[in-house]
């Protein structure tokens, strides 16, 4: 059991995860805004490790990468800051990037030091269900790691199904298909994917991905999945300035306290 | 073949289909249809047909009398640059609209470096009355701009690519975003031997056209089918990958492609890909590419707007790596030279890009009945500018 387990055996409604990247806006407080997050009533995050060609992101997490790597993060610098991590901040965390970084990195060694810095999961749009089954999967249970799979409107039956099956802690469900920082799908169509998705009966629980903006699209998402997850619109709340001080706010403007 | 692809599309160690679960649905689509696909009949025969009548195929193997004196063996150009829109781009551009249409697909995107892929794609779908966007980075519609008025007038839409360094591999980037936010009605014709699964092979397949009628037409000049060296640049690989590919098997034919070395390997402005690249993931496959100890893209230089690619497609990073081909690079201006030389000797305005292969000529060390063939990969027309100030003419 990692902390992602645990809180799903706790809790399995209206979960609220936060995507950023990390070494943006600045390079120093990727466990600040951690920590900010966890205080302002977050459930769980993803810290982004930036990448050159981001192809599944949209504009606003290209900007937030390339600044981040022109800010001079990198895998061993975010391994440094994140030692600290569990000291500070007790929430499930993940990782996502894209594979290319972890691949150089050595994928054995990324998922030792993901475990020794307290890192319950790992999001890697790009890595294959068939790469991951036959080289790596073995890494990431060794380090009780959870490896987590997307799901998109086009996604069959039979490969949910083996996706279930590969799957320790969550899906990732995307709301279309499409890159990160679009607008939330709320079509018929979108409708019967939901309902699809629900009515197979996963092991896993889902949270829901893309497009999640403001109170209205997380309670949406959540009257379909155990969750919902917000990037983009965090990462463009990181452009101001005092950003750490807005945090509380933009957490209670897409799930206000009960 | 035993230098092709497995079943899960790897080439030794590398190829395979790293893409997002987005993209997974139109990958595995083709990886279910493309062989039925194209070696269907009517296929086939719409295919072949259109290679002759359309694209003017066979394109010539010329004996190039003049190179052969100089360099003391016999010289023979692929005259790929004969070809319908000014390069071997078209042969695949043809078999992929052909395959869009017997997938039921409405639009077509594309990405293009200098030009000629997107000019190959805008033309096949005015040929077939398709939609077409072509994704070019900035950096590189200012540099190829008769390109860009081409593709116009052949009714594409050209859309800039503005993120990372604007070129290449940036437009790529933005080709696939397409695709992820068009996963139904949309083709991607990839322009080279890159990419997921199963493009790599299938565009091998459609350039293989190149090597099959070299070997006919070598013959018919020689009386041998197989030459001692086989020629060919490298960006991505497309145009190599065509012309190795039905020598691969024959393990006496010695197999040179040639890198761009830009301002020189070491100088910091180089695509020589595997002299400074290591092993890893770009584009949806496993690769070599030029990266940071962090697994960031470096973005490549070269004055040929074609072999500007950080990569190189998976089949060159095997035969690289197992030594069944062997890498060279040539610099920008190794590269002018010899295309001014192909011009006084030949009579050929050669693309850039070809006049890198035809530069290695110099350094290379023939017996005296050696049969060399070099594909002469495209028309140099779209490089005026750049000889032209080059040269000061």
């Amino acid at each position: 059991m990692n902390r992602l387990n645990k809180l799903f055996a706790t809790k399995n409604n209206n979960l609220l995860s936060i995507y950023y990247t990390a070494g943006y806006p600045e390079l120093d407080t990727t466990v600040d805004i951690a920590l900010a997050l966890e205080k302002a009533g977050a459930d769980f995050l993803e810290i982004g490790f930036p990448y050159s060609d981001p192809v599944a992101d949209g504009p606003t997490i290209q900007h937030s990468s390339q600044q981040a790597l022109d800010n001079g993060m990198t895998l061993n610098l975010l391994f440094e800051q994140l030692k600290d991590l569990r000291k500070r901040v007790t929430i499930p965390i993940l990782l996502m990037g894209y594979v290319n970084p972890i691949v150089q990195f050595g994928v054995e060694r990324f998922c030792k030091k993901a475990a020794e810095a307290g890192i319950d999961g790992v999001i890697v749009p790009d890595l294959p269900m068939y790469e991951y089954e036959t080289l790596y999967a073995g890494f990431f249970k060794d380090n009780n790691l959870s490896n987590i799979f997307l799901v998109t409107p086009q996604t069959s039956a039979d490969r949910i199904r083996k996706i279930d099956e590969l799957s320790n802690s969550f899906i990732y469900l995307l709301s279309s298909s499409s890159i990160t920082g679009g607008n939330l799908d709320v079509s018929d169509s979108i409708e019967d994917y939901y309902k699809r998705i629900k009515a197979m009966q996963l092991k896993n629980p889902t949270i829901i991905g893309f497009g999640i903006a403001d109170n209205a699209t997380f309670k949406k998402a959540c009257e379909y999945a155990n969750g919902a997850i917000v990037g983009s619109k965090f990462v463009k709340l990181l452009e101001q300035e005092n950003y750490l001080n807005k945090i509380p706010a933009f957490i209670s403007s897409i799930k206000p306290s009960l | 073949m035993k230098y092709g692809v497995n079943d899960q599309g790897y080439y030794g160690d590398f190829g395979g289909a790293y893409v997002p679960e987005m993209l997974y649905p139109n990958v595995e689509e083709l990886r279910q249809k493309y062989l039925s696909i194209i070696n269907d009949a009517d296929f086939k025969a719409e295919f072949d047909l259109l290679l002759k009548d359309y694209v003017g195929r066979p394109s010539p193997l010329y004996y190039a009398k003049r190179y052969s004196e100089k360099y003391g063996a016999n010289i023979f150009l692929k005259r790929e640059d004969l070809n319908h829109t000014g390069s071997h781009k078209i042969n695949n551009a043809i078999g992929q609209i052909l395959l869009a249409q017997r997938l039921g697909k409405k639009r077509i995107i594309a990405e293009t470096g200098a030009g000629q892929h997107g000019v190959a794609t805008a033309t096949v779908c005015a040929l077939k009355g398709i939609e077409c966007v072509v994704y070019m980075g900035e950096v590189d519609m200012a540099r190829q701009a008769p390109n860009v008025s081409r593709m116009k007038m052949l009714g594409a839409k050209v859309v800039p690519a503005r993120s990372g360094s604007k070129t290449l591999k940036d437009a790529t980037n933005e080709a696939l975003r397409d695709w992820i936010a068009n996963p139904v009605d949309t083709h991607y014709i990839i322009g080279s031997v890159v990419g997921p699964y199963p493009y790599p092979d299938m565009v091998a397949r459609f350039q293989s056209i190149i090597s099959l009628e070299a070997k006919k037409q070598l013959l018919e000049h020689t009386g041998k089918e197989l030459p001692e060296y086989v020629m060919a640049c490298v960006g991505g690989g497309s145009n190599a990958m065509g012309m190795f590919y039905h020598f691969l098997d024959d393990e006496s034919v010695k197999l040179i492609a040639v890198e761009a070395a830009g301002k020189g390997v070491n100088s910091g402005h180089s695509a020589a890909t595997t002299f400074l690249g290591r092993e890893g993931v770009l584009h949806g496959s496993r690769t070599i590419l030029m990266q940071t100890d962090d697994g960031q893209v470096v973005e490549p230089y070269s004055i040929s707007a074609g072999l500007d690619y950080p990569g190189i497609g998976p089949q060159h990073a095997h035969l690289y790596k197992i030594n069944r081909a062997q890498y060279a690079s040539v610099t920008d201006d190794e590269a002018l030279q010899a295309g001014l030389l192909c011009c006084q000797l030949e009579g050929i305005i050669p693309a850039i890009e070809s006049a890198h292969a035809l530069a290695q000529l110099e350094k290379m060390k023939f017996k005296k009945d050696d049969n060399v063939i070099i594909c002469l990969s495209g028309r140099g027309d779209k490089d005026l500018d750049t000889y032209i100030k080059y040269f000061g003419f």
